[in-house]
């Protein structure tokens, strides 16, 4: 789960991290309030998950309240790259006389993690990586022994931060670690890192990346979820522990297993090209067990996006044989009653393929099309949304 | 021969006990698997019947290994748990931890991966579906009906992915067939399969299924083309995944342009092997390959 910066940030100062004074608003109103608080210029951020808000105006300046209301007013509602701003972070705007870099990241390559730091910041991290290797330190940090103040101040060293700051990001360093380590994190970036005039260091932008499944022992991290913004179909989906994730095409997928759900959607996606580009709609995996109840969830789910025109069953019978597979697709449509009302296409492999294939003929559900394979399902279930 | 797994294993549980720990030990033993025992200190000194198959449970990896000679864990316990299940194992020095347990956190299995280092333990997993040596050994959650042993090594990310292409290859049979799982970070690669399938001399060709998400299967191609002198098929899900959207496996994400389908087929491509459009014409393209 990827954080607004006003949540970094707040996350940041838990840990001790130093932040300018800020708030978050979603009225001009509100913006005007937090500016007037803070009581000198303000700078007034879209809050929005993408790169980039600065060349789409979506940070400004503000001399006064009455200045920073009105810049919140320009923000809000704007469209930055297809993410619609519905918040603007107010923060005392502060001199820069320095710019630097650091982050702790999930190395899955060498299946570590990694801080990296440049005193050379503001600009794209992707990006000096490329044109300056020399300049961005690359230090592993092991897992079992994360940073105290001696792997700290090697890192700090590395990346050659000056003299007059290295104690200061020394100790920036062991609270960024406390905070990627203690919020079970897998990004904590800051960028810039920035010196002001005064010589004070501190956390001016910063992204988080938490991981989900550490959720369970970090109860108050569902409170971070942007669940105004999340798809009502995804939203819906999530509340039956559904795994589904919404796309913009015309045949809805079920299937069991995360990887063969991936795979289906390549193979209708192909299977489109035929028929004007017909896409997939959306991913669902219903698991291992693929019960009818969860099947009847599943296609409740699928049933209710508009988008969908035809529906793809995909299902290997492993560990759930294909009868009992095709019992469930038979009582999930008797579940739904009249609330089925597009086509499926049913593709059934594995265990006692033989019976699962007989139940559904034998069923003979007017919308249920049995196909044997599964690139000939997706051609046809194609063909059935085109 | 086959790899990692054979018909000597000796295998424990790890959370034996629990609903998902029973269900697969009883399933593990109908396959013929050598089950030995179960750990779960709360339980030790019990046993737990399996359609008359009495399987003790015992307190710690450690003291099952002494009384059963037990040289494989497979893990189910649950999240909370995973972590010290696995580093009690490589304590114990197990040969190999198969860790199916899905939904672990990442800085748990980067832990528990750093722990193992040095020591004598292959982890498998987790978030993922075991390994299976047909006709000898089943150590996880893999279908053990759908196919038969033979010659074609299989190597993949996905669960059902792997079963698909068992049961559509089952008419010649596989050595083994591992699941290496679906997380950002695991602890038996592409690689390491590649590297064993290549020096097992009952395999004669090897399928390779990734996904998006890392650069595992990049990484796999250049190893590829330096180290294996057998033919290899690949498959890679995900061609349709949006950017930023996990699908399903925690590891499974295009992050900006990396880790993408179209860039680890190219690279597969480039190191010789032939990718497969969909499944079935992976199956097909291994049949051209090994005749049959």
């Amino acid at each position: 789960m990827d954080l607004f910066e006003y949540q970094a940030r707040d996350l940041l100062a838990s840990h001790g991290v130093p932040v300018l004074p800020g708030g978050v608003a979603e009225t001009p109103e509100q913006a005007e309030a937090i500016a007037r608080e803070i009581g000198t210029a303000v700078v007034v951020k879209a809050q929005v998950k993408t790169g980039g808000r600065g060349k789409a105006g979506g940070v400004k300046l503000a001399d006064s309240a009455e200045d920073a209301r009105a810049r919140a007013q320009d923000i809000l509602g704007l469209d930055i790259k297809g993410h619609i701003t519905h918040r603007v972070m107010v923060a005392q705007a502060s001199d820069i006389a320095e710019e630097y870099y650091f982050s702790y990241l999930l190395d899955r390559a060498n299946r570590t993690f990694l801080a990296m730091a440049s005193v050379e910041g503001g600009m794209e991290i992707e990006q000096l990586a490329v044109e300056r290797p020399e300049a961005l330190a690359r230090i592993p940090v092991d897992a079992t022994v994360g940073v105290d103040t001696a792997k700290a101040t090697e890192i700090v060293d590395a990346a050659g931060f000056p003299a007059e700051v290295r104690d200061q990001v020394i100790a920036i360093a062991v609270q960024l670690w406390d905070t990627f380590a203690k919020e079970d994190a897998t990004l904590v970036e800051v960028n810039p890192l920035a010196k002001a005039p005064d010589g004070t260091v501190l956390a001016l932008d910063a992204k988080v990346t938490l991981d989900e499944n550490a959720g369970f022992r970090h109860a108050e991290h569902a409170a971070l979820e942007d669940a105004a913004s999340a798809d009502p179909l995804e939203a819906a989906a999530k509340e039956k522990d559904l795994n589904y994730v919404k796309l913009d095409g015309e045949v809805g997928i079920i299937g069991n297993g995360a990887g063969l759900v991936m795979s289906t959607l390549d193979v209708v996606a192909y299977a489109g090209e035929e028929f004007g580009g017909v896409k997939p709609a959306n991913f669902l995996d219903i698991g291992g067990g693929a019960s009818a109840e969860v099947m009847a969830n599943g296609l409740h789910i699928i049933l209710s996006d508009p988008a969908v025109k035809s529906v793809f069953v995909n299902v290997f019978g492993g560990i759930t044989a294909c009868d009992a597979v095709a019992n469930g697709i038979v009582h999930a449509l008797q579940l739904l009653g009249d609330e089925a009302t597009k086509p499926l296409v049913v593709r059934l492999d594995g265990n006692n393929v033989e019976e699962g294939r007989r139940i559904l003929a034998d069923a003979d559900h007017p919308l249920v099309t049995l196909e044997d394979t599964m690139d000939g399902a997706a051609r046809r279930a194609a063909e059935l949304a085109a | 021969m086959s790899i990692f797994l054979n018909e000597n294993s000796k295998v424990i549980v790890q959370g034996m006990t629990g609903s998902e720990g029973r269900k697969h030990t009883q399933r593990m033993l109908a396959s013929g698997t050598a089950v030995v025992g179960g750990v779960n200190p709360k339980k030790a000194g019990q046993s737990v019947d399996f359609d008359g198959a009495s399987v003790p449970v015992f307190g710690g990896v450690a003291e099952a290994m002494k009384e059963t000679g037990a040289d494989v864990s497979v893990i189910f316990v649950p999240p909370a748990g995973a972590k010290n299940a696995v580093i009690e194992a490589v304590d114990a020095q197990i040969g190999l931890a198969v860790v199916i347990t899905e939904g672990i956190p990442v800085h748990d299995s980067t832990y528990f991966w750093a722990h193992a280092q040095g020591g004598s333990t292959r982890i498998i997993g987790p978030n993922c579906p075991g390994l299976i040596s047909p006709e000898r050994s089943n150590a996880g959650i893999i279908p053990a009906n759908i196919t038969k042993q033979g010659k074609i090594g299989l190597v993949s990310k996905s669960g059902t992915l792997t079963y698909q292409m068992m049961y559509e290859l089952r008419d010649i049979g596989f050595s083994t067939c591992v699941g290496i799982g679906g997380d950002p970070v695991i602890g038996t690669t592409h690689i390491d399969c590649l590297q064993a399938f290549q020096d097992d001399p009952e395999t004669e060709a090897i399928v390779m299924i990734g996904e998006i998400g890392g650069d595992a299967e990049e990484r796999a191609a250049d190893f590829i083309q330096a180290n294996v002198t057998k033919p290899v098929v690949g498959y890679v899900a995900g061609f349709t995944a949006p950017e930023g959207k996990t699908m399903g496996h925690a590891g499974a994400i295009v992050s900006g342009s990396a880790g993408t389908a179209q860039a680890k087929k190219e690279a597969l491509e480039a190191a010789g092997v032939r990718v497969g459009k969909t499944p079935s014409e992976t199956a097909r393209l291994m049949r051209e390959i090994v005749g049959a």
